[in-house]
């Protein structure tokens, strides 16, 4: 806003503070309870301010997990999640790229009904065709492999409708002119197509790695192995009855660490597609 | 270089409705043709079809004297600039200009030695390291013919080049279109709305409308002897007056009607609009016999005109009858 009124000036900051204090202080205390013992946790009040457990409880975690519940380490489960989550997103971005390619630059039959047919799965998540994705995993011998936890999230509906979108606001002529270059349809897509959607491509990619990462329901059903937990799935194996047993202050670095690497991505890319932002003309 | 030859060319996209009927015309090497005609003519459709980005329903295209129907746009040895100009947005000017002769497989120094000269006829060498959208539209166009011209390719197609520049920068570029032509002598197809484009470029050129072809020939016989009531109220600004007389129509062009005496009246202006020019003063009226009928006059800047009904006279040898009916020219 341009007008200088101190009460508006006043209100939204508040709104805004009032905003970051809600979302922050659970992360804070997650923080701070990952600095503790778990005596110190289960005082009353808790305290609120950083302990000198920060080293111990972090190294427990990477190296052994809880001594409780799941003792598999952290390292593997956030190397386990980054492999998934990095999977999930460059496969959904291939596929979806190449499928939007096909339905927007090529005349075949049944081309309007192949894209609703992507357009329709839409609106069927994971969690609806599960038990028939479960047992399609299964048979395949797929349970507890990298394959068996990224292949059936990889088939996107929204990205593809996006590439869509996105092709279609390239202008015509800029096909039509690498045509009388002599350029086939592979080597536009390469050398035109490729190079224009890298923004989309950067967005896309932040999206589609935090969600591969946050997934929960899909890799608490194909993994059992502790070698192929994800970090998502850790925290909750580590959680093993009530609450006296539970080992909080690890459970809690296993979610700060948890929630690092999306966080990571987030800022990086943020830089990348901003600036394609800004750069972006057709 | 080469000829062009269409032969009954047509197009319909769905069965049963034509939007090019037979058009054929044989192009000179070295011809520099204009393709003129109001929108949704067709005259972008046909250049496309020449072009290989349309199919040609019936008839043949043959370039060079080698029937290009089936053949890819790449193998028929043309090259085109588009109204948007097309530039690859993410490539440098010079990569513009190098991606069609990379893919030709021609050897960097031949790609470096043409793409440098095209930018040395175009005035580009500063410009060889920016993408586009660091050019002006002028600029910009340059590049797009640069493309073209890199290419070496036997006939140049334009689809409305310069409609996205401004009034000065489109005189100009016409200029250099002009003299780039000389230069290279490629034969040349150029489609366009803008008459006077048509009339200062064109060695020959094709007047369109509704799909069908109404005159071939040099833009000044066009204008002293249109084909059509369509071709004589399409060119000239402000065109040739019609007025129905006898059964037939008169055609009269505006800078042929002069101001005279009341007795030696041949007909009555009521004037209503009066556009002073400067070199010219344009009046622009109805007849006194018939309210519907305009009729536009180029006066001389200096003339006195007086407001009411203005008597007007023209000579008999410039006036052009066509069929009422038909349209068509009726020669005496």
């Amino acid at each position: 806003m341009v007008e200088n009124r101190p009460w508006l000036t006043f209100f939204s900051h508040a709104v805004l503070i009032g905003g970051v204090l809600t979302v922050a202080f659970p992360l804070y205390v997650t923080f701070v309870c990952s600095t503790l013992t778990l005596e110190q946790i289960l005082q009353v009040p808790m305290p609120l301010l950083p302990g000198n457990q920060l080293l111990h409880n972090y190294r427990q975690v990477l190296a052994g997990g809880s001594t409780q519940g799941s003792g598999a380490a952290v390292s593997t489960m956030l190397l386990n999640s980054l492999i998934m989550a990095s999977a999930i997103a460059v496969g959904k971005i291939a596929i979806s790229i190449i499928a939007s390619f096909a339905i927007v630059y090529f005349r075949f039959r049944l081309r309007r009904f192949f894209f609703w047919m992507i357009f329709v799965t839409l609106m069927l998540p994971v969690e609806v065709r599960i038990i028939p994705t479960f047992k399609v995993v299964s048979d395949l011998g797929l349970l507890d492999s990298y394959v068996g936890l990224t292949l059936p999230l990889m088939a996107s509906a929204t990205a593809t409708f996006l590439f869509r979108q996105f092709f279609l606001t390239i202008p015509e002529e800029l096909a039509e002119a690498a045509r009388i270059d002599g350029a086939g349809p592979l080597r536009f897509f390469r050398d035109v197509v490729l190079p224009l959607s890298s923004t989309s491509i950067a967005a896309l990619f932040v999206i589609q790695f935090i969600y591969g990462w946050n997934q929960y329901l899909w890799p608490l059903l194909v993994t059992n192995r502790e070698s192929m937990y994800t970090a998502v799935i850790g925290i909750k194996r580590m959680i093993v009855g009530g609450d006296a047993t539970n080992e909080w202050q690890l459970i809690m670095a296993t979610a700060m660490l948890a929630m690092l690497p999306p966080a990571a991505v987030v800022v990086l890319m943020q830089k990348w597609f901003v600036k394609g932002l800004v750069e972006t003309e057709k | 270089m080469a000829a062009v030859a269409l032969k009954k060319v047509s197009k319909s996209y769905t069965a049963g409705v034509q939007v090019i009927h037979e058009v054929s015309m044989d192009i000179a090497d070295g011809e520099f043709i204009v393709i003129l005609g109001p929108s949704g003519c067709g005259k972008s459709t046909l250049l496309r079809m020449v072009a290989g980005l349309e199919r040609v329903s019936a008839g043949e295209v043959a370039i060079g004297g080698r029937v290009v129907n089936d053949l890819e746009p790449k193998d028929r040895d043309i090259a085109m600039v588009f109204q948007n100009y097309a530039l690859y947005p993410h490539m440098s000017v010079y990569d513009n200009m190098a991606y069609g002769l990379r893919i030709k497989g021609l050897s960097r120094d031949e790609i470096d030695t043409r793409v440098k000269r095209a930018a040395q006829t175009l005035e580009l060498e500063k410009f060889l390291d920016r993408k586009p959208r660091a050019l002006s539209g002028g600029q910009r166009q340059r590049v797009a013919m640069g493309r073209a011209i890199v290419r070496e390719p036997q006939v140049f197609l334009f689809d409305e080049p310069l409609s996205n520049l401004d009034a000065k920068l489109r005189v100009q570029m016409r200029g250099e279109l002009a003299a780039l032509h000389k230069r290279l002598g490629t034969t040349s197809l150029y489609v366009t709305h803008d008459q006077v484009e048509a009339m200062t470029l064109a060695q020959r050129m094709m007047v369109m409308n509704g799909g069908r072809v109404e005159q071939i020939g040099a833009p000044l016989g066009i204008y002293a002897r249109p084909a059509s009531t369509f071709v004589a109220g399409f060119i000239g600004s402000p065109p040739m007056n019609l007025i129905p007389r006898d059964g037939r129509t008169l055609g009269i062009r505006p800078e042929h009607l002069e101001v005279c005496s009341d007795a030696e009246a041949m007909m009555r202006l009521e004037v209503d609009l009066i556009e002073p020019l400067g070199a010219d003063t344009v009046v622009y009226g109805h007849t006194e016999r018939d309210a519907a009928v305009r009729v536009a006059a180029r006066l001389p800047g200096t003339a006195s005109i007086p407001q009411g009904r203005l008597p007007l006279r023209y000579a008999p040898a410039h006036v052009h009858w066509f069929d009422a009916a038909s349209g068509q020219r009726i020669e005496l």
